[in-house]
């Protein structure tokens, strides 16, 4: 009862403390406008990916699409040339996982060494990993070392390792699992006999899911986002990812008619390829399924970002 | 971290007298693999510092990259000032403060702006739709980027264009015509961390005790006057922080957007769009003088590891609890 009157005494406050009518209308549609503004370049991309070639080639690129100039020849021939792309797929997809999982495992044993303030060796891996955070070597030093010294080039792993672990991600960690365990746990499970591997694995990781989760989300989407690294070290067609496919695309299509499929000859292809339709195509293959998911973990995004922001 | 050492120091005094116990090497076992990483990732490369100082020469070819670099000649600081005495030098140097400076200004002044105007809608519905929508774009990578770009600025086939002629305008050449580019760069940054700063910045609004503002209620404030009074100080905190940030990395730039969004940064417009990182990449990616691509980068990190500190300083005078370290 008490409760469902402060509720409203809250309720007629926040109606008395709010912008008026006509400022709440202006900022719908200031917020309206920028929504549609980070929304329809995808719609227009996938409109210009169904317009025949020929209305592209001679009109330009159309915001909208008729039944008359539409046609899913772009979407066809990606089909037929499906072995580019469900090699570039593969290759995203094992990056991504292998990436992840790795990634995740290194950033939390870290994070919870570093959490233990009566470690002998805390002060030194807090230089370890907070050095990095300000000074670094540049691309051209890690570049020599990736490829002359750790001999990475053209290796599935230097589109994993490098991006596995980062101070960011080690200080969120490391702020969770102080902020959230109970000392008082691992103190008991200490006293029982267990070492801290089994206190890690067995207790704290358990218990931990929202940080894995965050730091997992972090890794998996800049993995699968990464184009870089594969511009740097990959010139082996077969080991591009779909963001590399796209952005050796950007400067030649002809990199799809590299791998003609079986029968035809790469001036074949050419021929039969709606160019400017599939340029879009593909991006909208790339964007789409990013778009449909990112919603469902934007909210650990957040957590992740204000745990990161505390400081400490 | 600076209010935590000084939380730590009377206790590790104390156990620093200790000894050395079993918890603490099964810990350094844990923290192995990580320091492995580190040292092979991070540690590593910052000995490239050597190779800025090198004349690298491949001495002898059936001898590993150590050998050679060993035995190359020193070259002193010649690397660095083949890199200073760039004739390109001057206007990288511009453009990438330049757009940093205006990117630093926007990237606060917006997002906070509009963090505050969206707290305010009285859908919260709504408001998480918006939301939801406005961050998309940091979820796309540059390189999907640079085809939506495309797909609006081309100079034959883009939408830009066709809706210029609509209204009776002329076809504008975009990707050679260098004039545009400040406002097409500054732009797309702003379209791609828009959503997300915002919601940062909003987490932190939400996270404001409303008595707060109950109380300027009931002392008569304006909407206007809480912004100001409660909101924007509550703020201060974060956004010294991200302002921090943002000037430690005043000599670094976003590669992708000035590499992918101008297609990469052709000669025609090369003269507004080349950065540090731009510049750092061409050379790497098509010069084998490993010791002039290595002062070029170090140079980079070594003035903003400078610039970082230098800011840090400044603020943790101002405000001692906002600062990094």
């Amino acid at each position: 009862m008490s409760k469902k009157k402060a509720a409203t005494t809250n309720d007629n406050m926040n109606r008395l403390n709010r912008i008026s009518p006509t400022t709440n209308v202006l900022f719908n549609i200031l917020f309206l406008v920028l929504a549609l503004m980070c929304f329809l370049p995808i719609i227009f991309i996938f409109i210009i990916s169904i317009t025949k070639n020929d209305v592209l080639r001679t009109q330009g690129y159309q915001l909208y699409v008729t039944a008359e100039t539409a046609s899913f020849d772009a979407y066809t021939f990606l089909w037929n040339q499906k072995h580019v792309i469900l090699n570039a797929l593969v290759v995203s997809v094992k990056v991504t996982v292998i990436g992840t999982v790795l990634g995740v495992m290194l950033t939390c044993l870290m994070g919870y060494v570093l959490s233990r303030k009566e470690h002998k060796l805390n002060g030194f891996l807090t230089m370890l990993v907070f050095i990095p955070m300000v000074f670094g070597g540049g691309l051209a030093s890690s570049y020599v070392v990736n490829t002359q010294i750790l001999g990475l080039r053209d290796n599935l792993w230097v589109l994993i390792l490098p991006l596995a672990v980062s101070s960011f991600n080690v200080t969120i960690a490391r702020t969770f699992f102080r902020t959230t365990i109970p000392d008082s746990i691992i103190e008991s499970a200490k006293i029982d006999g267990a070492s801290q591997w089994t206190v890690f694995f067995r207790i704290v990781l358990p218990i931990s899911k929202p940080v894995l989760a965050t730091i997992a989300l972090f890794l998996a989407f800049g993995y699968w986002n990464d184009w870089y690294q594969s511009m740097l070290y990959i010139n082996d067609s077969s080991l591009k990812s779909l963001q590399a496919t796209l952005d050796s695309m950007q400067k030649s299509l002809e990199y799809l008619t590299k791998n003609p499929s079986a029968g035809m000859t790469s001036a074949d292809l050419k021929k039969a390829m709606p160019e400017e339709a599939v340029r879009m195509a593909i991006a909208f293959v790339v964007a789409v399924p990013i778009a449909c998911i990112y919603p469902f973990f934007q909210k650990y995004f957040i957590s992740g970002l204000t745990v990161g922001a505390v400081k400490g | 971290m600076a209010e935590l050492k000084t939380k730590a120091k009377p206790k590790q005094a104390l156990k620093s007298r200790s000894k050395w116990t079993r918890d603490d090497t099964e810990l350094t076992v844990l923290a192995v693999p990580t320091m492995v990483w580190y040292a092979l990732f991070c540690y590593l490369p910052m000995f490239g510092i050597i190779l800025a100082f090198k004349d690298y020469k491949i001495v002898d070819a059936t001898k590993s990259f150590l050998y050679n670099l060993i035995h190359s000649d020193w070259a002193g600081f010649k690397n660095f000032q083949y890199f200073l005495s760039l004739k390109d030098f001057p206007m990288i140097l511009r453009n990438t403060i330049l757009y940093n400076v205006v990117f630093i200004v926007l990237d606060i002044v917006l997002p906070v702006g509009l963090a505050i105007m969206i707290s305010n809608i009285y859908s919260k519905r709504k408001s998480k739709a918006y939301q939801t929508l406005m961050f998309m774009p940091h979820f796309m990578s540059w390189v999907v980027v640079s085809y939506f770009v495309y797909a609006f600025l081309d100079g034959d086939k883009g939408l830009l264009n066709t809706i210029i002629q609509y209204f009776g305008g002329d076809r504008i050449k975009w990707y050679t015509e260098p004039k545009y580019w400040p406002y097409i760069l500054t732009f797309m940054h702003i379209w791609k961390v828009l959503g997300y700063s915002m919601v940062v910045y909003l987490a932190s609004i939400t996270g404001i005790d409303t008595s707060l503002y109950e109380a300027a209620v009931l002392d008569g404030a304006s909407k206007a006057q809480q912004a100001r009074y409660i909101t924007l100080p509550s703020l201060q905190p974060i956004i010294i922080m991200m302002f921090i940030l943002a000037v430690g990395r005043i000599f670094s730039s976003d590669f992708g957007l000035f590499y992918q969004v101008t297609r990469g940064a052709n000669v025609k417009i090369a003269e507004v769009v080349t950065t540090f990182d731009v510049k750092i990449y061409q050379m790497v990616s098509t010069s084998s003088r490993l010791g002039q691509n290595a002062a070029a980068s170090m140079f980079q990190s070594i003035v903003g590891c400078i610039t970082i500190l230098t800011a840090n300083a400044i603020v943790s005078k101002i405000d001692r609890n906002s600062a990094l370290i």
